[in-house]
């Protein structure tokens, strides 16, 4: 016999007891990746208001400036009257050394910098054309962000809808969009994405269609696996009885289902497409100078690194590398949230 | 099994002919070719007789099947930039690409398999904790800057390798390591998972049971059939081997395909360029296609389905 239960009430939590359970389940949060995302995003969209200069103009005569933490390098070097160029790193002039100290004389020893320290004006100093590094990094991410919303959202689309059918009709449309994925896996697409550079001219909708066609497959395979499983389910079959049309079914009934799936996928696929935009920056196939990318800055300082002139290369690197980690452990949670199956799949 | 190869094989043939295709239109939508091959002292005779001679004079579908029937015999026509036939120049670069690619390839497996074993056995370990370091870097590092970074320290800063160039024994150690990180770090993370879920299985713990010793029961029992997924995407990394050399090779100047699909791409040099695509679909294909059957003697499964 069940037991009376109509006079007991079920106190509603408290506030503190919700509050623990919102705190709860914010612990099981990633919380540094999406900090650190927030960060990325919040960069992005505020980029004019955070950004300290001008991410394309740059004074020549403030160039290569290391970072404001660092200090400039002291040498001693010995006054002469002539300087020649063999001697230009032992040797300074006399009327130059006279700026400095007015008694000085000719062989006199005299410290002077050879590499100016860093100045707060530039935190993270400036580059070859004396352009701010960190207003840069800032900008740099409004490009990422916008190559990787518009390819999702386009590429996602393509390869959802291919998915979709694919999985739903089977046999002869199944056979060749798959095979489809299959011939798109064997091409050198960054090959081909710089062909169409050079061919078309530098652009921000190349880079898009390119790296669009390299992750429709991979939405395609996972939501045809997806349609595969959900097509055979009751609720399915009763649409169909009840007179749902194809594209009701698929895009109301099935599609839903799916969407758990499709956020991982997404998160994770978003760090490879900024790891391919990058990479099309560094290889001079990315967005057309003088608009700041990531890849490009990190191009940009690549043959200044044996100068010593390690940060242009270095930060805007360690940008692309903390958005992609925290996607990628962001992905990592999701995946074990929403969808564990996925976790065969990589 | 036959028929599942000739299957695949078939697969091959397709994508190269749809790559071809896509290299002859892209190679025609940039323009005449002949104005890449003449300069500006060429007469309109000059013109006509290469339009003869490349048959630029016939409709495009024909053009393309001079292009095709061409390429099977291994001609890809002469390079604009070294006036030498396009497969002369393939040939020669090749083998450094070779080298990188399989030293970058054995040293992915080398670190990845045996840290992901360790990781998934000792799970918690500082052991793990360090293979998850290693994963995380390598999965989110642009190659391009990873490489830069080493080739700062390693070689600028330090000393110890050359920074670029392949003249010594151990210039390879830089481009290698840059190329094969980020596989090693997929073949951890893989084999970690595989290795975690196998460990679980029925079988492990009844060969526990039994008291078998646990060497015998990871290295025998366990990695065998946590070699099944690993082994699913080293065709996969072989493909993406090629695409990788192309940034690491610029990186370090190394003479391999890589660098000479981006020299050729500056230069204009199309014949070149298309040749050495042509070399990597190829590549990747063939790789894709020799996994496809170890994948098949590995796993009775898909052997008899």
């Amino acid at each position: 016999m069940a037991a009376d239960l109509s006079g007991i009430i079920i106190a509603p939590p408290t506030r503190r007891a919700r509050a623990a359970g919102v705190y709860r389940t914010l612990r099981r949060w990633p919380v540094i990746p999406v900090f650190l995302l927030g960060l990325v995003i919040f960069a992005g969209l505020f980029a004019p208001i955070l950004a300290p200069h001008d991410p394309e103009m740059g004074e020549l005569r403030e160039r290569n400036i290391p970072p404001a933490w660092s200090a400039g390098e002291k040498s001693l070097k010995t006054v002469v009257e002539r300087m020649t160029i063999s001697d230009r790193t032992t040797s300074v002039t006399l009327s130059d050394a006279q700026e400095i100290d007015s008694s000085i004389q000719v062989g006199d020893q005299l410290e002077v910098y050879s590499r100016p320290g860093g100045s707060t004006k530039f935190l993270l100093g400036t580059d070859h054309l004396g352009r701010d590094v960190l207003s840069r990094v800032i900008y740099g991410a409004r490009i990422s962000l916008l190559v990787s919303i518009v390819t999702l959202a386009v590429g996602g689309s393509i390869g959802v809808t291919m998915g979709l059918a694919a999985g739903w009709y089977g046999g002869v449309v199944d056979e060749f969009l798959m095979r489809l994925v299959d011939i798109k896996l064997a091409i050198p697409l960054i090959l081909i994405a710089l062909v169409l550079v050079i061919t078309l001219g530098q652009s921000l909708w190349i880079i898009v269609t390119v790296l669009c066609l390299f992750i429709w497959p991979r939405f395609a395979r996972q939501v045809r696996g997806e349609v595969l499983q959900l097509k055979h389910m009751d609720y399915v079959a009763l649409a169909k009885v009840s007179g749902a049309s194809t594209a009701r079914i698929l895009f109301i009934h099935i599609f839903p289902g799916t969407i758990n799936t499709l956020i991982v996928v997404a998160t994770l696929q978003v760090g490879i497409v900024i790891l391919l935009e990058s990479t099309l920056s560094f290889l001079g196939a990315g967005v057309p100078p003088p608009t700041p990318a990531w890849g490009s800055m990190v191009a940009d300082g690549r043959d200044k690194l044996a100068g010593g002139v390690w940060w242009i290369s270095t930060f805007p690197g360690v940008a692309i590398m903390i958005t992609v980690m925290s996607l990628n452990l962001f992905g990592d949670w999701l995946r074990d949230t929403l969808d564990p199956r996925l976790r065969q799949l990589e | 099994m036959q028929k599942y190869l000739v299957r695949r094989f078939i697969l091959g043939l397709v994508t190269l002919l749809s790559v071809s295709l896509i290299i002859f239109i892209m190679s025609r939508v940039s323009g005449d070719p002949r104005h890449i091959y003449l300069d500006d002292y060429s007469t309109q005779e000059d013109w006509d007789r290469m339009g003869e001679v490349l048959g630029l004079d016939k409709p495009y579908y024909q053009q393309y099947g001079i292009f095709i029937s061409g390429a099977v015999r291994g001609d890809f026509g002469i390079s604009v930039r070294e006036g030498r036939p396009v497969t002369a120049v393939v040939f020669e670069r090749a083998p450094a690409t070779f080298q990188l690619g399989a030293v970058a390839f054995a040293l992915s497996l080398l670190v990845g398999v045996p840290l992901g074993i360790l990781s998934a056995v000792k799970r918690g370990s500082p052991a793990d904790a360090f293979g998850k370091f290693v994963a995380l870097i390598g999965q989110s590092a642009p190659p391009f800057w990873l490489g830069i970074m080493i080739m700062f320290f390693f070689a600028v800063k330090l000393g110890w390798v050359p920074p670029y160039g392949k003249q010594e024994w151990n210039s390879i150690i830089l481009p290698a390591v840059t190329l094969g990180w980020y596989y090693a770090a997929a073949n951890l993370r893989l084999v970690r998972s595989a290795m975690l879920d196998v460990l679980d299985s029925e079988y492990i713990k009844l060969a526990r049971a039994k008291g078998v010793n646990s060497r015998t029961i990871i290295l025998k029992h366990a990695f065998r059939n946590a070699l099944i997924p690993p082994l699913t995407f080293a065709g996969v990394t072989l493909g993406a081997l090629v695409t990788g050399s192309l940034v690491v090779e610029t990186v370090f100047a190394w003479p391999g395909l890589g660098r000479l699909a981006i020299e050729a791409l500056f230069a204009f040099d199309y014949p070149l360029l298309q040749g050495v695509v042509i070399t990597f679909t190829l590549m990747y294909i063939t790789a894709a296609f020799l996994v496809d059957v170890l994948y098949a003697y590995v796993d009775p499964r898909i052997r008899y389905a």
